[in-house]
């Protein structure tokens, strides 16, 4: 039933259909309505027998369901930005114990300075622990993703976090319409959770031993392990989703205008808007065509050396900074298609803290590097000329 | 197989075994045992070498209260409350230190866990550092008796007032020196709904300075010199105290470890068994730990 609701909605509504036993998690802006909504369905009862527990902090939260998944239960806790960086230390630990955990990043800045607004400085913070990571462009996506998420992560092929990513504000506070999925539906694609294995006085079994030098290593080769291979089960559950849902939001990216020269490639909300700029400049007789990232761990290594094959040039918009270096989605980009492409690679930093990338701004710098007024490398776009003061 | 097996890789004369035997033979077993990470971690849950018979996990350093709520709340909206009870075994730098977060969260929320703190009264997994359980005089590796200093400054700090101010129905204090204390305790405490929590005194060997074979005389001595009282809160009222029979000067307990020795030729070390007798004069009045005679 299609109706228009606030992105948040959108995802704690999948998430009660998704029927998780442990829902827990500490507010923090834009993530707190999708938590709210959480809390508002299980004090009217409509989260059957789960438990709802506010938790005194992130790290708290996290921790929480460490305990809960390891006990067997299916989780789900929401955050972002200072909330997710505060997470990690745990987060790292629930990946390494190999617990299908599923969360919503509403992606926001980190401090200093303070900033509320979007961008993916806090999910890149991320990257290397072991948790999947799909950046969503609305709330369709964001709200389909859910169970798909649930699907992946406890596959047995798989068991690692997953963590869907969902620009704030963007996202989060826009009214869009969404066509909210059915209890029936989401049962049949999401069975029960299974776990492969749980704490029961039953049958004892420890979680989270330490491992000497001598058999460490083989436990983090495993989660590598286990990331290749969530590549090939997300591909079959993105399938089987768009079968039963009707709604085919791709692979691991997906590809607009394929025969072009010139790609620009770009994760989350931003995308919606690029999609317009690039069919104008498109009809304008520009050679350009759209890259969007949806899975960005596993990285989408093979999809992409396909797709940039014959590129000539290839824009990356980054919405973060691996400062010292680049933006980290270019970081990758480049390393996945070294010696697979000989395209010139134009990596930009833009829409830092949630600074605004309006139409006209995304279609200069598509034209500017198309007319040879870019050179390649790293830049920032969008900021302003100012000097900066060193005492 | 053993609730807590005997390929352990403690020390002769180690606390924690004991303490932790006796807590889970107290609840037959019925355990989820929830660990921080500490010196109970690295000598029990080596990969292929676990040595616990009960459901047992292990995150991080500073979150095992926040991991039995976890568990807690798991089994409840599952309906597998009957399995098992939820013990947190967590040192004192664990408890009072880094994860006194997590702790004061689960406390407030009054999860149905029973939180054990191991006392040992400092890092000692590491090397002996202090700990916010340090007493204060003890020499540590990060707080080193020397010229100038004679070992920690300040108090011990009085986590079982932190915990009866959360309002939890139960808190106590015990010590591996008093085994059928502890297990008495652990039989009354799981009988409450909520969260309960007991500080076990509980003697290392080599952070301590002392022979295996001194670890429950020296235990005890410090019950008996009044500086670790023995106590029991039920909703946030004393409801016992062990008596303490002609009340030893706190001397005969510093005198036989290393951690107290240079107090008998520091400078300052006169000065500080004169905080350290004074702390359990407190204690002793404000528990009443002195037996009166007829």
């Amino acid at each position: 039933m299609k109706k228009v609701v606030r992105g948040f909605y959108s995802v704690a509504y999948s998430v009660k259909l998704c029927k998780p036993n442990v829902i827990c998690a500490y507010p923090i802006t834009p993530q707190t309505e999708i938590v709210e909504n959480l809390a508002a369905m299980y004090a009217n009862g409509e989260l059957g027998d789960a438990e709802y527990i506010t938790a005194e902090s992130e790290f708290g939260a996290a921790s929480i369901l460490v305990g809960a998944s390891a006990a067997g239960a299916r989780v789900f806790t929401a955050t972002c930005s200072q909330g997710l960086i505060l997470m990690s230390e745990v987060l790292f630990n629930a990946a390494g114990m190999r617990l299908p955990i599923v969360l919503v990043n509403t992606n926001r800045a980190l401090s200093a300075p303070l900033s509320i607004w979007n961008d993916h400085q806090d999910s890149m913070a991320m990257r290397d622990a072991g948790i999947m990571q799909v950046y969503v462009e609305n709330n369709q996506e964001a709200h389909d993703m859910i169970p798909q998420a649930y699907k992946v992560a406890e596959n047995k092929k798989v068991l690692l976090p997953f963590m869907v990513c969902m620009d704030g504000y963007k996202l989060t506070h826009a009214y869009e319409p969404v066509d909210l999925l059915e209890q029936e539906m989401v049962d049949s694609f999401l069975p029960p959770y299974e776990p492969a294995a749980y704490l029961t006085t039953e049958k004892p079994l420890a979680f989270g031993c330490y491992a000497p030098p001598h058999i460490y290593m083989e436990f983090r080769v495993a989660m590598q392990q286990a990331m290749e291979r969530a590549k090939e089960v997300m591909l079959e559950v993105f399938k089987e989703w768009a079968e039963v849902s009707g709604r085919d939001w791709g692979g691991h990216i997906t590809l607009d205008f394929p025969e072009s020269k010139i790609f620009v490639v770009a994760m989350g909300s931003v995308v919606g808007l690029l999609r317009k700029v690039v069919e104008e400049l498109k009809s304008e007789g520009l050679s350009v065509g759209l890259i969007k990232i949806r899975t960005f761990r596993p990285f989408p290594v093979e999809e992409l050396r396909e797709a940039l094959k014959d590129a000539e040039k290839v824009i990356v918009l980054d919405r973060s900074v691996s400062f010292g270096y680049e933006g980290p989605v270019s970081i990758d980009l480049k390393s996945a298609i070294y010696g697979y492409s000989s395209a010139e690679i134009y990596s930009f930093a833009v829409g830092l803290g949630g600074r605004d990338m309006p139409k006209d701004f995304l279609a200069k710098i598509i034209r500017d590097v198309a007319e040879g007024k870019e050179k390649p490398g790293f830049a920032f776009k969008g900021h302003q000329e100012f000097e900066e003061v060193i005492p | 197989m053993k609730y807590f097996g005997s390929g352990h890789g403690a020390c002769p004369g180690c606390g924690l075994p004991i303490a932790v035997k006796t807590v889970l033979n107290a609840l037959d077993g019925k355990v989820f045992a929830v660990n921080s990470t500490g010196c109970l971690e690295i000598i029990s849950s080596q990969y292929g070498k676990n040595a616990w018979g009960v459901p047992y996990i292990h995150s991080v350093f500073e979150n095992a209260a926040a991991v039995a709520a976890g568990v807690e709340a798991a089994l409840r909206a599952m309906k597998r409350k009957d399995e098992g009870h939820v013990v947190v075994f967590a040192g004192d730098g664990a408890t009072a230190d880094i994860g006194i977060g997590t702790l004061s969260g689960a406390f407030d929320r009054n999860h149905d866990i029973l939180y054990i703190c191991l006392d040992n009264e400092a890092y000692q997994n590491t090397g002996h550092q202090q700990s916010g359980l340090t007493p204060p005089g003890e020499s540590t590796t990060t707080t080193p008796a020397g010229k100038l200093m004679p070992g920690k400054v300040g108090r011990k700090k009085d986590m079982i007032s932190i915990a009866v101010a959360h309002g939890i129905p139960y808190v106590a204090s015990s010590s591996v020196g008093y085994v059928s204390d502890i297990r008495r305790k652990v039989k009354k405490a799981v009988k409450f709904e909520g969260a309960k929590y007991i500080q076990i005194h509980s003697p290392c060997v080599t952070g301590w300075g002392i022979d295996g074979s001194m670890a429950i005389k020296v235990a005890r001595l410090a019950v008996e010199t009044g500086l670790y009282p023995l106590v029991e809160f039920e909703y946030g009222k004393l409801t016992s105290v062990r008596k303490i029979k002609d009340r030893k000067p706190v001397e005969e307990y510093l005198k036989l470890q290393r951690r107290f020795r240079h107090l008998f030729t520091h400078e300052k070390g006169r000065e500080m068994i004169e905080l350290l007798q004074k702390f359990a004069d407190e204690n002793a009045e404000r528990y009443g730990l002195d037996l009166k005679k007829e």
